[in-house]
């Protein structure tokens, strides 16, 4: 060591080591103060959802309310089945096959968020250039498998986890 | 600012003001020296603080009436029209003087635009500014949400999902604004506490920025120097008090008018339903204010880009102190950048009427030009203008061309010598 390099000192030392126990000191005050804002207890207690799907016919949607958003369940046609997997995935901005947005055995339903994947309005049924949903915010389009064909949205509608409880009952969440 | 120090005539007043010197401050306020050729235009300033304080006061009054609750909120904001007393003047004073208070900003910010107001040494004021204009529209945008309208839902949850755009944690960011999985009671309580914390932020800001402009002085129509205080300048008190004091009882009528006889005018009908998470409205716009931006929004196929689009707009202002690069500031003796000027404040005029129309056919054409001829304007055209351009010779001084009656250089020359 020569001697010009000893330019660290101890007050630096002192001075290194308070500020940094100071910032965490000061992070973990303010952790709790931003983590406050997210969803608390009594909103995940909402996380899941029952559904009664016998009264649907084929052809036929419901919408529900799950964590404050609305899930459609379509009980498909097998000529809309058939439309759906008929296209290339060539075609589909975020590509994805039908067989992989339904459970398998159960093609006829299509469970999901009826949540416009760009900024997150309710896309209307029956509509649209693709048969299957048109967001009236900002134009998207959506086929009979929800998955997004022409606008401004990035990604096809979400598929939520969810079960078959029994033959007439879907669980979601 | 050359001030001669100030001593209050009184013992008491004396013994206060070396304490805390208040009556210093106040003596500054009165006599400030204010450029004698200030135009209409100039007293926006006096308007815009108008504006903050009834929002600040109804607001206030309005907090005693209102319920932030998802279930109650909407019934609260009935029961103020309804039933408390004067409640239904209160409101409507409110949300139509958030309108009046965007209206009296956008003129204040295209007066800095014509006379150079943002130039050096004012580029502090201009910053300042904008941030306040930032918080204005978080603070409108919060309050539009408050109703829990059909309107407040949809506008709230749009705007809230430009945030899920970010990539990577986009989603967290959205699911951490909301304190929910969609837009729902955590938000409305935020909302509500948010909503009344920004007009005090704003007022500091105020505070700041009067004080930035308190360094250099007022700007002024034509744009240059004052060159002999004495001149010059008219003493703020009583000159300019009592023309800002005209000014906003021209603006108080204009006020009073939307809100005596067109109140919802600007609002939409579609906040008079209650909101309801299944059902998004067909036709979802924001207040007119913010028509511009959504335009901006809506013209990129993207959603990235448009959010990004949209905040640059925004954030592109910030800048604009140093890529206008000429040195006459004020646009009376700029030809080139005046006509500019008037192209630019019709293409936001454009980008706000095609922003409440569908997104579709010749609107997002329009709105697709609309918004490149924007950035055009602030990135390309300020700074070649800035260098091409061949200015009209500037007056020596404030008062030649109000003296002599005319801006021409070589009378303002002549009577110079005069003098």
């Amino acid at each position: 060591m020569d001697k010009s390099d000893k330019k660290t000192t101890r007050r630096d030392f002192l001075f290194t080591t308070s500020y940094t126990v100071g910032a965490v000191g000061l992070g973990a005050v303010i952790w709790p103060l931003i983590d406050q804002m997210n969803p608390d207890r009594a909103q995940k207690a909402l996380a899941t959802t029952e559904v009664d799907i016998s009264q649907i016919e084929p052809g036929k949607s419901i919408t529900v309310l799950w964590r404050g958003k609305p899930v459609f369940l379509k009980r498909r046609t097998q000529e809309e089945i058939l439309e759906a997997r008929s296209v290339s995935l060539e075609d589909l901005p975020h590509p994805e096959k039908d067989e992989e947005r339904v459970k398998s055995g159960k093609d006829e339903w299509l469970v999901m968020l009826g949540v416009c994947t760009h900024l997150g309005c309710v896309p209307l049924s029956n509509k649209g250039d693709y048969k299957g949903w048109f967001c009236p915010c900002h134009g998207s389009h959506y086929d009979l498998s929800g998955r997004i064909r022409k606008g401004p949205a990035p990604k096809n509608m979400e598929i939520p986890k969810y079960e078959f409880v029994d033959a007439n009952t879907i669980k979601i969440g | 600012m050359s001030e001669q120090e100030y001593v209050p005539k009184s013992k008491a007043g004396k013994w206060f003001n070396d304490r805390l010197p208040l009556l210093s401050l106040a003596s500054h306020l009165t006599d400030y020296p204010t450029p004698k050729n200030l135009n209409y235009w100039w007293t926006f300033g006096g308007i815009l603080t108008f504006c903050l304080l009834t929002q600040i006061i109804t607001g206030i009054v309005l907090a005693m009436h209102y319920v932030a609750h998802a279930d109650l909120a909407f019934a609260s904001v009935e029961h103020i029209m309804r039933d408390v007393n004067y409640g239904w003047l209160i409101r409507y004073i409110h949300s139509n003087g958030a309108s009046m208070f965007f209206l009296a900003v956008y003129i204040h910010i295209f007066r800095s635009l014509f006379y150079g107001s943002y130039k050096s040494p004012r580029e502090i004021i201009w910053i300042i500014g904008l941030m306040i204009y930032l918080l204005m529209m978080a603070a409108a945008f919060m309050g539009y949400v408050l109703p829990w309208g059909q309107m407040s839902f949809w506008g709230a949850t749009v705007i809230t999902n430009l945030f899920s755009a970010i990539p990577l944690v986009g989603d967290s960011i959205t699911t951490w604004l909301w304190g929910a999985y969609s837009v729902d009671n955590p938000t409305l309580t935020r909302f509500f506490s948010l909503h009344y914390l920004i007009p005090f932020l704003i007022l500091g800001l105020v505070v700041l920025h009067i004080w930035a402009l308190h360094v250099p002085g007022n700007n002024n129509p034509v744009g240059i120097d004052i060159k002999k205080p004495s001149k010059d300048t008219v003493p703020f008190h009583p000159y300019i008090t009592i023309k800002d004091t005209f000014a906003l009882l021209l603006f108080m009528i204009i006020f009073a008018g939307f809100v005596f006889f067109a109140p919802n005018v600007l609002g939409h009908s579609d906040n008079y339903i209650q909101a309801n998470p299944m059902v998004t409205p067909a036709h979802i716009v924001p207040e007119w204010y913010l028509l511009p931006f959504y335009a901006i929004l809506r013209s990129v196929p993207d959603k990235l880009g448009g959010v990004i689009l949209m905040f640059g707009a925004i954030f592109i202002l910030f800048v604009l102190p140093w890529l206008d690069t000429s040195k006459v500031r004020s646009a009376v003796f700029r030809p080139i950048y005046r006509q500019f000027f008037w192209i630019l404040i019709i293409d936001v005029l454009v980008l706000g009427y095609v922003g409440a129309m569908p997104a579709e056919g010749i609107y997002l054409v329009l709105a697709r030009v609309g918004t490149v001829y924007y950035f055009l304007h602030f990135l390309v055209v300020l700074p070649v203008v800035g260098y091409l351009e061949k200015t009209e010779p500037v007056p020596l001084s404030i008062s030649e061309p109000v003296l002599s009656g005319s801006a021409d250089y070589s009378m303002a020359k002549k009577d110079n010598e005069k003098i």
